[in-house]
């Protein structure tokens, strides 16, 4: 048989490389920052473009997209190449693949911090940087499957499996996810609402953690670990079984994330029952990981590529583990809305995706410049000032979530809510001084890191390319008489694409078809009305300036909740609100019944100076919404889109809405004056306090009415 | 873009999981049997994939 000669690049995996620890940096750098912001208020800067509600998703964007993505890509350009026997099919779409991905960064970066947000979680960039996304990833796609069909080896290795499993879910989330009416250029309304909204978006958020975070990872494992330890994986067999069972069974993870609020019941138990069969193939993949080190421990004492992939695995293992756990409604009671959340996210983010890459680099940047890494002395410090990072991050999160559920539920002898949410903050502002100091140890190692591997190319020699050669797939290939079943799908790849894609979309279909299509589950409420203009322009205020990121709007139906918030949150409540913003964690309280709660001069000063209202609290002031005035040239464009989305504005309404919204701001200005208040009333103040007076009141208006 | 409601109720609906959490057992019991029966030469072939290159 005539061999082949090629080459495998490797240009494009230093770039993706540099890329993945530039943003690693920047984005942990970002994260520090928002982390001691709750603890010191101070550090927002009283600049709208340093608050703590643009600062953290230009975080998690950041370490999501920009660290873990250019992490995914330097493994898959590193790796398919060599299992396939074949260079990656296209150098132009590989360099389009590159560049692009960093555009989007860096316009994230920009529209992030310049508050151009769609507020849905993990999917806050709006409609211009969506559709960049969506073609950067086609590109990427017909790159892998191009090398994938001109490949030299026959058998798709598992790695490959789980490359190909990722794009195509990743490719369906984004897209489904992303169904938004743009208004501007780059403002956009979500084309779902209310819970219907909730649920796409935390089957995609949980999906974005499983098929971004998760599955792109494994297929890391499965390349690197046998090179790092020079051992084939332990179980091929149990590869295949955990592969399945992983994507199928995901998918139905999302609801988990709205236990006990208003999504309909039976969809709350699929999400608590699949999730702990998740359990099983997540654990097959971190066993069938560790098992490959089995009789070869000493290596991993020695070598800190191994360090680094062991505790990754273990703590991959630990996030799939207390996943799970948090899915029972019984522990979701304590923990959502709360530091939990957060201590779970991190161990899997600094563990599992973190401590991987880290090894990964450790690996390849010594092959790729032809030497040994600088200092092994180093890496193995940076592992162990990681490792403590890690633990000092999660332990104050673990403390400060369960103080808060106890300060949270406890009652006076007489019955009385015994602590104000303001005291909970107080007691918990040390925990989260705490963790800042352990994300910033983190941070350190990950210096260390920079260092090490600069020095590590400095002293070495870098390999632009590998030669191979390798004989040509036969035409005709007849399997072997005891090739079995699952070959099949190996050796076809476009098939192993659409099984996939079939297996993914099955959850998605069962959870979401019903919500969507049967009546009963969002049961409507007739007083329930449209915001009014004034109050949609308040609306997208609160999600410009990100409030969402630290305030919920779901009452859950808890006693003491209830005593705290009000009456507990319906499904029909939010039935107008394109996109939700029911929120996902209480740094702040619960503000779906704040309507009404307190007078307009209250927000006023509140939003001036939180802590004049409320002494001790870590929310940052908003002097520029004194200052700014509304955007009244959008609104009949706001009508108009909302309109198009189901929100039942009568026809024509524009010609009065701009009036309704003088009238109803007027009302504002006039109610603080009597408190010797005086605002003009186009500033931005008083669509934010006329949005905040609505929220929860319309099903008190159909108490008093009855 | 208003979503028609097909269905007033949900009952009887559960048979949609149901159906998947059959076919997902058949599948799962019909992957681990053929698992189990692939031979040895055909996972040491496949398990080593990684380190043909050198």
């Amino acid at each position: 048989m005539e061999l082949e000669k090629f080459s495998y690049d490797n240009k494009i995996p230093k770039l993706f490389a540099i890329a993945t620890i530039t943003w690693g940096v920047v984005g942990m750098l970002v994260g520090v920052l928002a982390a001691f912001q709750l603890a010191f208020p101070v550090l927002n800067f009283g600049l709208e473009f340093t608050t703590f509600g643009r600062v953290r998703p230009l975080h998690t964007n950041a370490v999501i997209f920009a660290f873990v993505g250019n992490a995914i890509f330097t493994a898959v350009y590193y790796s398919m190449p060599r299992l396939l026997k074949t260079p990656m099919w296209s150098n132009a779409l590989s360099k389009i693949h590159f560049w692009g991905w960093q555009l989007i960064i860096v316009a994230a970066a920009v529209t992030l911090l310049s508050g151009f947000t769609t507020s849905k979680e993990y999917a806050e960039l709006e409609w211009p940087i969506d559709i960049a996304i969506t073609l950067v990833w086609v590109v990427f796609g017909v790159n892998m499957m191009g090398t994938i069909l001109t490949r030299r080896e026959r058998h798709l290795y598992v790695a490959i499996w789980f490359y190909l499993a990722s794009w195509v879910t990743v490719a369906l989330l984004h897209v489904v996810n992303s169904f938004e009416l743009p208004l501007s250029a780059l403002k956009s309304y979500s084309w779902y609402a209310g819970v219907q909204d909730a649920l796409v978006q935390w089957w995609y958020g949980h999906n974005a953690v499983a098929f971004f975070l998760t599955t792109p990872f494994l297929g890391m494992m499965y390349y690197f670990l046998p090179k790092a330890a020079n051992r084939p994986i332990y179980s091929y067999r149990l590869s295949i079984v955990h592969f399945w069972s992983l994507i199928f069974i995901y998918i139905w993870a999302g609801p988990h994330h709205l236990l006990y609020t208003a999504l309909p019941e039976w969809a709350q138990s699929l999400g608590t029952t699949l999730s702990l069969m998740l359990l099983l193939p997540s654990w097959g993949g971190m066993l069938n990981g560790l098992f490959t080190l089995r009789g070869a421990w000493d290596k991993v004492r020695e070598d800190p590529v191994l360090k680094f992939i062991v505790v990754a695995v273990i703590c991959y293992g630990m996030a799939t583990f207390e996943g799970p756990m948090l899915s029972l409604k019984n522990v979701n009671a304590i923990s959502h809305y709360s530091d939990w959340t957060v201590a779970h996210v991190h161990i899997g983010a600094l563990g599992w995706n973190g401590f991987l890459t880290f090894g990964m680099m450790y690996w390849l940047i010594p092959k790729m410049f032809n030497t040994n890494l600088y200092s092994r002395k180093l890496a193995s410090t940076h592992f162990l000032i990681g490792t403590l990072g890690i633990v000092l991050y999660a332990v104050p999160m673990y403390w400060a979530a369960f103080r808060t559920y106890f300060m949270m539920t406890a009652f006076t002898p007489e019955g009385q809510l015994q602590y104000q949410f303001i005291d909970v903050v107080q007691s918990i502002v040390p925990f989260y001084a705490l963790r800042a100091i352990g994300g910033s140890i983190y941070l350190i190692g990950v210096f260390l890191l920079v260092y090490n591997l600069v020095k590590t190319a400095k002293q070495g020699k870098f390999v632009e390319s590998e030669e191979a050669s390798a004989a040509p797939l036969t035409k005709g290939y007849k399997a072997p008489a005891k090739a079995h079943w699952h070959e099949k799908i190996e050796r076809k790849p476009v098939m192993l694409l659409v099984l996939s894609f079939i297996v993914v979309g099955i959850g998605g279909l069962v959870e979401m078809v019903p919500t969507f299509l049967i009546k009963e589950n969002v049961p409507t409420i007739a007083s329930v009305k449209p915001y009014t203009p004034l109050e949609l322009h308040g609306r997208d205020i609160y999600i410009r300036e990100g409030c969402n990121n630290c305030h919920t709007q779901m009452i859950r139906p808890f006693r003491y909740e209830v005593a705290r918030y009000g009456e507990y949150s319906k499904a029909g409540e939010s039935v107008y609100d394109h996109p939700h913003l029911w929120g996902s964690k209480r740094t702040g309280p619960d503000l779906a019944r704040i309507g009404g709660k307190y007078p307009d001069s209250w927000h006023f000063n509140h939003m001036l100076e939180p802590t004049s209202m409320a002494p001790g609290s870590v929310m940052p002031p908003y002097p520029w919404l004194f200052e700014k005035t509304i955007n009244i040239g959008a609104t009949n464009s706001k009508i108009h889109a909302m309109r198009k989305l189901g929100v039942p504005y009568e026809n024509g309404y524009e010609a009065e809405a701009v009036n309704d919204l003088k009238k109803q701001a007027e009302k504002i200005t006039a109610s603080l004056e009597k408190e010797k208040i005086k605002i003009p009333s186009d500033k931005e103040i008083v669509a934010l306090i006329a949005y905040l007076q609505r929220l929860g009141t319309d099903i008190k208006a159909e108490k008093t009415s009855k | 873009m208003k979503f028609i409601n097909y269905l007033e109720k949900i009952s009887g609906v559960s048979i949609f999981p149901i159906i998947s959490l059959v076919l997902f057992t058949a599948v799962f019991l019909l992957v681990i049997i053929y698992a189990m029966k692939t031979s040895r030469e055909s996972i040491s072939e496949m398990e080593n994939i990684p380190f043909d290159d050198n």
